[in-house]
């Protein structure tokens, strides 16, 4: 009864006047592979949902003062467990943005449900995390492999290829991509003359690829992350296979193109949204994000991340500092604009993001397709 | 190509357990510090000139003394030592040590933790056989290393220092009373077999274009495998090792798909390691057994 009187009373104060004298900290957190292979990625993520913070906090209209916890998960299922553990057991931390790598994000949906911290996923695209379970606590503001595949196979078929390799790690990620792929593709007509199942941390793939070349496909099809992708692509080279590298939303960074420099050149990923160019958002967000000198780049995912941290901020602000609010709050998200366009969730408060775009590498950069040399024909793929 | 690399590996696992009866673990480590001390040359050389040979020149040449100082100070400070304490203790301090030199390279490079791009410094052409295309540094790399076998082969046979270090490894008590330094040769045996890790490295980094913190890893334990399989302590074991491991990966990755459908060729090293326990089972001393008739 005392805490509330003081509270009105504290809010009576600062209504009156205006000023931002004694704001309560509030904690949300960003768990993201911070080192390692894609760290690119969960670097961009976490300047991404800093930014968010960032601009809330110099809003003179803002209730409280934010604070953003990072953490690393490595993008290791056993790190993200007990990383995600530490997180959801402080009581002072209210929501979450939650991982990029999909078979961290599966194993920590237990955790955050036990714990019951609301977060919101900003770039694992495995299905099963929200559909497989019906935690309450996990959303997600980015598609799902199961649209990236879809369009990734029409895609390829569209252009009359028809012969297909596919090379996936065997994590829950790379499994989920090739079960997804192989279903599109028989329903589009291509053919799959091989599956190659690799470890996520392989090095060597003479023995695949020389089986590969025998097969002769037109495509060589990915699903898996950027380290083993820049691999992958340059081992393909040293055994001279001439097709077309079509990956998906796991290459979609820059490191992929330095990484591989010239190589990358005809390169394809797809992934749900659309370029922050043509985001409804996009270009007030990268000026924003510039206008913080971060060193790095937001990456492909960063919107998504600052999305999904906004989200949750204007939750906060709604509901207050509490869990169970806060989670009611985001559940119930239907037609709210962001610069990712409109998120509505539905049922297994999934977003529903009806966008894939497609890219291709050009002259060290992921371009749109649709305004790349390659779709108006003046260069070939797998050239 | 990947039976070169492990050949040089299993060398230095054999040589040190010939001369001194020690398993050095940290000897993946060391490959990995020298790939990492290529990389460093480089970046701090890369204006300077321009000829990639020189590059190379310069790069090997660092990269090898870093790593032979620093197996010099390790038999120094660490192995000899603890040379009258049970080898279980050299084997748990070198795991340690390995450990340590991952964890640094991890905290303290630029950016350690990431798979860092390694320089394309040999030309990349190559020659269409068929199929089938032989790349020029591809070869270069093959020929390094059988050179470099070779080498180590006659050095080992056929000079005095060879000849010091075959006789501390047959018997070190007389070796000493014949008038041969011991220590001496215990140093410069943990310098080549550093040496030589670091040049797996290079090539290794020069191979894939690519070098990270936990390179040493597997490439010890492959290593060290080769070499106990073809007979710990023989140099023409660790050879035969080297390349039987190469060769069990690429059949496991190949055939284990053609075979059962279900298995991905993922499990290649398992298939490899299996195979290597089977192997040990049936020639517990090894392909080619250490000839130790004791004189009375």
């Amino acid at each position: 009864m005392k805490s509330r009187i003081s509270t009105l009373f504290a809010a009576l104060v600062i209504s009156i006047s205006g000023s931002v004298s004694a704001k309560d900290t509030v904690k949300i957190a960003y768990i993201g592979p911070l080192t390692g292979g894609v760290s690119a990625n969960g670097i961009g993520g976490r300047n991404s949902a800093d930014l968010a913070v960032r601009l809330k906090n110099q809003d003179p209209n803002a209730k409280y003062k934010y604070e953003l916890v990072a953490a690393d998960d490595e993008c290791k299922p056993n790190v993200g467990v007990q990383v995600a553990t530490k997180i959801a057991s402080d009581s002072s931390i209210i929501a979450g943005v939650t991982h990029y790598c999909s078979a961290v994000a599966m194993s920590t949906v237990d955790v955050y449900h036990k714990f019951g911290l609301p977060v919101m996923v900003w770039g694992a695209v495995l299905p099963e995390i929200t559909y497989a379970n019906n935690y309450k606590e996990v959303h997600r503001v980015n598609g799902t492999m199961i649209n990236q595949n879809e369009v990734a196979a029409k895609f390829l078929t569209g252009l009359g290829y028809k012969k297909w390799v596919i090379i996936h790690d065997t994590t829950d990620y790379g499994k989920g991509h090739n079960k997804y792929f192989s279903q599109y593709l028989a329903k589009n007509g291509g053919q799959i003359l091989g599956t190659f199942g690799v470890t996520a941390d392989q090095q060597d793939f003479t023995a695949e690829l020389t089986k590969v070349k025998e097969l002769k496909p037109e495509v060589v099809y990915f699903g898996g992350l950027t380290p083993i992708g820049i691999r992958i692509r340059t081992q393909m080279d040293r055994l001279g296979i001439k097709a077309v590298f079509e990956g998906t939303s796991g290459i979609k960074s820059d490191a992929y193109i330095e990484g591989l420099g010239k190589l990358s050149e005809g390169s394809l990923s797809f992934i749900e949204g659309a370029p922050w160019e043509k985001l409804p958002g996009g270009l007030g967000f990268i000026a924003k994000y510039n206008q913080q000198k971060y060193p790095d780049a937001p990456e492909a995912y960063g919107p998504f991340a600052y999305t999904a941290a906004t989200l949750i901020i204007d939750a906060i602000e709604k509901a207050g500092p509490d869990r169970k609010k806060v989670m009611a709050v985001l559940n119930n998200t239907q037609n709210v604009e962001t610069i990712i366009g409109k998120v509505s969730f539905d049922d297994h408060r999934q977003n529903i993001v009806p966008l894939i775009s497609k890219y291709v590498a050009q002259d060290g950069k992921w371009v749109v397709w649709e305004d790349s040399l390659y779709a108006k024909g003046q260069r070939k793929l797998g050239q | 190509m990947l039976g070169v690399i492990y050949a040089i590996v299993a060398v230095g696992f054999t040589l040190y357990f010939g001369v001194l009866d020690v398993i050095k673990f940290s000897h993946g480590d060391i490959l990995m510090v020298g790939a990492f001390a290529g990389l460093t040359t480089y970046i701090g050389i890369a204006g300077t000139f321009d000829s990639p040979w020189l590059q190379l020149l310069v790069l090997v040449l660092v990269s090898l003394s870093i790593a032979a100082f620093l197996g010099a100070i390790i038999a120094r400070y660490l192995i000899l030592p603890l040379q009258k304490a049970p080898p279980i203790n050299t084997l748990l301090v070198t795991l340690m040590l390995g450990l340590a030199l991952r964890e640094l390279v991890r905290l303290f490079y630029p950016n350690g933790s990431n798979p860092k791009p390694f320089p394309r410094l040999l030309p990349g052409d190559g020659i269409a056989i068929g199929e089938f295309i032989l790349r020029a540094d591809s070869l270069i790399l093959l020929a390094t290393g059988v050179i470099t076998i070779v080498a180590v082969q006659r050095l080992i046979t056929k000079s005095k220092i060879g000849l010091a270090i075959r006789a501390v490894a047959q018997d070190s008590e007389t070796a000493r009373i014949m008038g041969i330094n011991f220590r001496q040769i215990v140093l410069i045996t943990f310098m080549l077999g550093s040496a030589l890790a670091a040049l797996a490295g290079l090539m290794n980094g020069l191979y894939y274009n690519e070098v990270n913190f936990s390179m040493g890893l597997l490439l010890g334990v492959i290593g060290f495998s080769a070499a106990v399989v073809g007979g710990l302590g023989n140099f023409y074991g660790a050879i035969v090792g080297g390349f039987l491991f190469a060769a069990l990966q690429t059949v496991g990755a190949v055939l284990l798909p053609a075979i059962l459908p279900s298995v991905p060729s993922a499990y290649k090293d398992v298939f490899a390691f299996a195979v290597i326990i089977i192997i040990m089972g049936l020639k517990p001393t090894g392909l080619i057994s250490e000839k130790s008739s004791e004189r009375v």
